[in-house]
């Protein structure tokens, strides 16, 4: 099977990244990364520390602007517009790209709270409008059965992996289009991975999902295509199943199997 | 497609001793074709004994390789070039293990036919001697193209299986005129088929084993195609 061809009949594509460079001040972190993310697909991106595969993650939602001295250049496109260029609000544009965090990130707050908190901002719904809001994001989060006796327990109280699908529902909750996640999972014991994981398959059926991860067998897990980064370059993107038994480039084979070199 | 320089020293021996096991079983099963093949020509029944008695340290080898297998997937769960390696072992094994039984049946069949042809006729035809030949030279191709990972000479094992199957057909054709002729010879004839078809199982054993090798060496699945698309997949990778 050619899976280049695959790749490109199986699936619409999200967004497209195009000769996207990126600095942390004349550091020249990203250089010229062009791939396209497929719609209501797994995309995952692996690769040694300081790759660039975290960065080119915050491109995508521009969570890079929150640093002076960080600038991206070239093109992330999606339906059309260019996210780097766009006059849309930054907050909507987040709304629309959430992100989940290495670490889980509660707010001090209700686990109702936490949900109702980022809805609050973009829509004014009824009282048994947000409950039922609340409600539908932590069943999607999987947390609904653990957490429904205890919405006004403070999100802090929970366990961490409880805290990470918070954080998911809290992302859901807005009903984004892409969800980003950065290691998800690396502060997780293996069982709140693995739901993690379990919710990751089932978040691909609404949403495109892009994940940085140090796991590569998380990768060859939960991922429809597989992004390896080497020193701020694209080094090889394919089909998950390619990229992890005949993988084109021998950086990549090396990488994935193991020899570190 | 080298199997060292893991960061885990470790892991790389385990594929080194994996990678030896499979050779010295090979090795093995070579030397029992070939002990089985020589007992058929001298109708040798003591050379016959030896080579069925063979199989038991390759059975060994089988099951310990199989460990071996289970224990890299369980531990390192293995990607790409390593884990098509260790598919490639594992079909590899049981094609080399076959090839044993099938040596194991011709010596079998060499004993039984010492009691019911004592004019040693049937030793004599001189198509099974080729078509024997012919089959463990395949099968020493198949072990030297897995030895050095290397596809082309797979290729051109794959090749060679065409003149051991027309040779088993040349041979059937033969016995069968035997046994038109004189129906006296018709079990001696049969014990002769067995042999022979032996050995154009040998000839496919090895095909598999050269499929298995262009598999770990380039990742491209060749069964089922024809010589010539084998050459070309080869050639274009």
């Amino acid at each position: 099977m050619n899976s280049e061809t695959a790749a490109a009949t199986k699936a619409r594509t999200k967004m497209t990244v195009r000769d996207l460079n990126f600095y942390y001040g004349k550091f020249h972190a990203l250089k010229s990364i062009n791939l396209d993310i497929a719609e209501k697909q797994v995309t995952a991106f692996i690769g040694p520390s300081g790759c660039g595969k975290s960065t080119l993650l915050r491109t995508f939602n521009r969570m890079f602007e929150l640093y002076p001295d960080q600038r991206a250049q070239g093109a992330i496109e999606m339906d059309g517009d260019n996210l780097l260029t766009t006059k849309e609000d930054v907050a909507l544009l987040r709304a629309k790209i959430g992100m989940v965090f290495q670490k889980p990130t509660p707010f001090p707050m209700s686990i109702y709270d936490n949900i109702a908190f980022g809805v609050k901002l973009f829509e004014r719904l009824s009282r048994s409008e947000m409950d039922d809001r609340v409600e539908w994001a932590l069943r999607k989060a999987a947390l609904w059965n653990e957490a429904k006796d205890k919405l006004g327990q403070n999100g802090t109280s929970l366990s961490g992996g409880q805290q990470q699908r918070l954080c998911i529902a809290r992302g859901i909750a807005v009903k984004p289009e892409v969800i980003l996640f950065d290691e998800p999972c690396s502060a997780l014991d293996p069982i709140s991975t693995a739901k993690i994981e379990e919710l990751i398959e089932e978040l691909k059926a609404d949403y495109t999902v892009a994940i940085v991860t140090h796991n590569m067998q998380q990768a060859a897990r939960v991922s429809d295509y597989t992004a390896y980064m080497y020193l701020g370059e694209l080094i090889e993107f394919g089909e998950t199943d390619q990229i992890f038994i005949k993988p084109k480039r021998k950086e990549t084979e090396d990488y994935i199997t193991g020899r570190f070199g | 497609m080298p199997i060292g320089d893991h960061s885990s020293r470790v892991y790389d021996q385990e594929l080194e001793n994996m990678r030896s096991r499979v050779l010295q079983m090979g090795g093995l099963v070579e030397s029992q074709i070939k002990v089985a093949l020589d007992a058929f020509d001298a109708g040798d029944v003591a050379a016959a004994e030896q080579a069925i008695a063979a199989d038991r340290r390759v059975n060994e080898l089988e099951l310990e390789l199989d460990k071996l297998v289970n224990h890299v997937i369980a531990r390192r769960q293995p990607t790409a070039g390593d884990l098509r390696m260790i598919m490639g072992v594992a079909k590899t094994i049981t094609d080399i293990e076959r090839s044993g039984d099938e040596a194991s049946k011709i010596a079998r069949a060499v004993i039984w036919l010492r009691d019911k042809d004592s004019s040693g006729r049937f030793n004599r035809i001189p198509d099974i001697r080729s078509s024997g030949e012919a089959a463990l030279t395949m099968f020493r191709h198949a072990l030297d193209a897995f030895a050095r990972m290397d596809a082309s000479a797979a290729a051109a094992t794959i090749r060679e299986d065409q003149a051991v199957d027309d040779r088993f057909r040349a041979i059937l054709r033969q016995l069968v005129t035997y046994m038109m002729e004189d129906p006296r010879s018709i079990t001696p004839s049969i014990d002769t088929v067995w042999i022979a078809k032996a050995i154009e199982r040998i000839g496919d054993h090895a095909k598999n084993i050269a499929e298995h090798v262009i598999f770990i060496a380039q990742g491209e699945d060749v069964r089922h195609s024809s010589p010539e698309e084998v050459e070309r997949t080869v050639a274009r990778n």
